[in-house]
């Protein structure tokens, strides 16, 4: 192994990663709250989904184990899903309302 | 002991007919109702008869546990012996002679089915207490008779007055129901047991019980049984209860239910044997009650009130014969009681049914003319409760009278006032004769409807009854009343009474002083309402005092009324009423609705409708649980602690 690559590794500690996630969680968090359209609002779900997706990935490697990184892969599965309901959502409700601020969208009647 | 006689036959029939008839009495057709409801009775009474063959006395049959805690257990246990046969004969034979008569009074009435619903029910109830075998099924049956009275007492409940009674027979029930509860705790916590016959055995092992706790449970026993049996002090439901339909007074006013409470103090005769303090108050309250209602009795003009008052009076005489220890008189005397007073009540139904509706004496009279069949019944009945030989109340009272007679010096006086009573009992039943049947026809008597059959074929057998049920009371050998036939045949129930069996020449001479006194009250009564016409008038002018202090049932009711009822009315409306009800129980409500309330407005604002300050509030939500989870609670409190100690200048 390439001794480089080692010491490369050995430099990125494990809270590093986390520390990251974590980040990446709080911003997509803010971004939900503090953020009215609707599309940065899906964004940021995305963002906390991917957040989470690091942590996983993180402690699979840490621990040596395969499931957190499966558990990745149907998050991922599931967010494609989800992603392309939620455009259709998004599109179907622009085309109703004509808008797409969250505040305006408080209705469950068209 | 060998043979299964089915116990439960006796009370289940009724309760059957009960069930058919006040589930399904208003659909079907009225003939029906009349089969089921006379069926009922029928069969109970059959079943009695073929369990009536002495020899498997006393026949215990236990159906289940009913409480198995720590060292008590009860069963449903019904006992079949002497005692209990007797009643049961005497309830469901005169019983369903009144359920045939009942079909004849009760034909054009609303509410037919109904009636004979609680009619069967009350008979259900009854054969229960009868047949119990421990104090707590008595008590059931208590209780179910209780409430049938109270049901047919207030039958023609859109009547105020008829509710009214239903209540207050009710409520002062429940006064002597205490006592009974009372006594079948004390019961428990003394013997560990409900039953008679353990009681009895416990007893009879340790002479120790005598007085103290024996006679506490025997005066609260008593309490129970004045309420049910209309004495002294609670005696007052029993005038009221005549709102009922006639036939209703004949058989729980009568005949049965109030009989209830000497059937009880016979039943449970162990304990006052052990206690002559609680004897003489029975004895007491009996003769007192006898000599109180009879002098009510005198004055009344309702005819069902001379009867009420003249049952309390007769009640008063078996109390009497409880107290004297002769409970086997008391019994006997409960059985001609049965068919004498019975066969009044309906003969006065009879004639009220005839007169439509018409309940005072002073606007009856000549009605012998028209009634002859009712009014020979009535000359049968009158006789026989006025203690003429050879009729059954003659039997039944001169054993009262000599077994109190026989109670040393006090028991002389009470024979006295026993004496001055069936003097009066006399009297009064003669005025009404007299009044009823006899001399010119005054107001609606010209006019009378036909007596149906149905109504004089139970008139007729309880006459007959009335004539020769006293007879069971004759020894064959020596031909004259000493009890040895009744005695002899309750004696393995109540026990043998020894040395009183052989003075038969004492019995003789009071016998015919007694007599001597119903005559003399008849020779009064005929002066009084067939001779002298305006004698009563000039009496009642004369004796005006009296007479208003008797006509008004000696003030009593106002007397609860003031220091009983207005108390209690007045405790309730303020204490209860104002304080618990309205400021604890209101109150309390208030405040929940008004935590409910202020917690839901300042919560509602939560619920903005906005997406983004739920999300922030899950999102804090989260924050929250994760510090709560991750902080090391227990080392950081105290350090924080220590840090804040330290910041103010320590």
């Amino acid at each position: 192994m390439n001794p480089l690559y080692a010491q490369f590794q050995q430099e990125v500690p494990l809270s590093w990663y986390l520390a990251l996630s974590a980040a990446l969680f709080s911003l997509g968090v803010v971004g939900f709250i503090v953020k009215r359209n609707l599309i940065t609002v899906f964004m940021s779900i995305e963002l906390m989904l991917n957040a989470v997706n690091l942590s996983f990935v993180t402690f699979a490697h840490q621990w040596h184990a395969v499931k957190g990184q499966i558990f990745v892969f149907f998050v991922m599965m599931v967010a494609a899903a989800e992603a392309a309901v939620g455009l259709a959502i998004i599109i179907a409700v622009f085309r109703a309302r004509a808008t797409l601020a969250v505040d305006r969208i408080d209705r469950m009647s068209l | 002991m060998s043979a299964y006689l089915h116990l439960w036959l006796i009370p289940l029939a009724p309760f059957a007919g009960f069930l058919v008839n006040g589930l399904f009495g208003r659909r079907l057709p009225k003939w029906l109702v009349t089969a089921v409801a006379l069926l009922a009775p029928l069969a109970s009474f059959s079943a009695v008869l073929c369990d009536s063959s002495g020899d498997l006395l006393p026949h215990v049959e236990t159906f289940g546990q009913w409480i198995n805690a720590g060292l008590l257990h009860i069963d449903f246990s019904f006992v079949l012996d002497q005692l209990s046969l007797t009643m049961l004969l005497v309830v469901t034979g005169v019983g369903f002679l009144i359920h045939i008569y009942s079909v004849g009074y009760m034909k054009h009435e609303e509410g037919y089915a109904r009636y004979f619903s609680y009619l069967n029910l009350f008979l259900f109830f009854m054969t229960v207490l009868v047949l119990a075998g421990n104090a707590l099924v008595m008590f059931v049956g208590w209780e179910g008779v209780g409430l049938a009275s109270y049901l047919l007492i207030g039958f023609y409940f859109k009547k105020q007055s008829a509710a009214d009674a239903g209540k207050k027979a009710f409520i002062v029930n429940r006064i002597g129901d205490v006592g009974f509860l009372i006594g079948m705790f004390l019961l428990v916590a003394n013997f560990g047991t409900l039953t008679f016959t353990e009681i009895a055995a416990k007893l009879g092992q340790d002479p120790g019980w005598q007085g103290g706790v024996v006679t506490v449970i025997a005066l609260c026993l008593l309490l129970g049984a004045t309420g049910k049996s209309a004495q002294i002090p609670l005696y007052i439901w029993l005038p009221d209860a005549m709102e009922g339909p006639t036939p209703v007074s004949a058989l729980i006013h009568a005949a049965t239910m109030v009989t209830a409470g000497v059937y009880m103090i016979a039943r449970n005769h162990v304990l006052f044997d052990h206690s002559p303090f609680a004897l003489s108050v029975v004895a007491v309250i009996g003769a007192a009650t006898a000599l109180f209602a009879a002098t009510i009795a005198l004055v009344q003009t309702d005819i069902k009130r001379v009867l009420a008052y003249s049952t309390i009076s007769q009640l008063g005489y078996m109390f009497l014969g409880c107290g004297a220890a002769a409970y086997s008189a008391a019994i006997f005397h409960l059985v001609t009681h049965a068919f004498f007073k019975a066969l009044l009540f309906l003969a006065a139904g009879a004639v009220i049914h005839a007169l439509g509706g018409e309940q005072d004496l002073r606007k009856m009279g000549g009605l012998w003319k028209k009634m002859p069949v009712t009014f020979a019944v009535t000359t049968a009945g009158v006789l026989a409760i006025a203690g003429f030989f050879p009729f059954a109340g003659f039997f039944s009272k001169d054993a009262i009278l000599y077994a109190v007679f026989q109670q040393g010096v006090n028991g002389k006086i009470l024979w006295g006032v026993g004496l001055l009573t069936a003097l009066l009992t006399s009297f009064y039943m003669f005025r009404l004769w007299y009044m009823a049947f006899l001399g010119e026809p005054r107001g609606e008597s010209a006019h009378t409807h036909p007596t149906p059959f149905s109504m004089l074929a139970p008139l007729t057998i309880l006459a007959l009854l009335s004539i020769g049920g006293g007879w069971i009371g004759i020894d064959r050998v020596s031909g004259w009343i000493n009890m040895e036939r009744v005695s002899g045949f309750l004696a393995p129930v109540l026990g043998a009474r020894g040395a009183d069996a052989g003075n038969v020449q004492l019995e003789l001479i009071l016998s015919v002083i007694a007599v001597g006194a119903a005559l003399f009250g008849w020779l009064l009564a005929h002066v009084f309402y067939r001779q002298d016409s305006t004698l009563p008038e000039d009496t009642r002018a004369a004796l005006s005092g009296g007479y208003k202090i008797l006509t008004n049932k000696y003030y009593v009711d106002e007397i609860y009324g003031a220091t009983v009822v207005k108390p209690l009315m007045g405790i309730s409306g303020l204490v209860l009423e104002v304080i618990v009800d309205y400021g604890i129980l209101g109150g309390l409500a208030w405040l929940l609705t008004g935590i409910a309330t202020l917690t839901g407005a300042v919560l509602q604002r939560w619920q903005s409708g906005n997406i983004r300050a739920y999300a922030a509030w899950v999102a804090a939500g989260a924050a929250a649980l994760l510090l709560f989870v991750l902080v090391p609670w227990q080392t950081v409190w105290p350090q924080s602690l220590e840090f804040v100690w330290k910041m103010a200048g320590h």
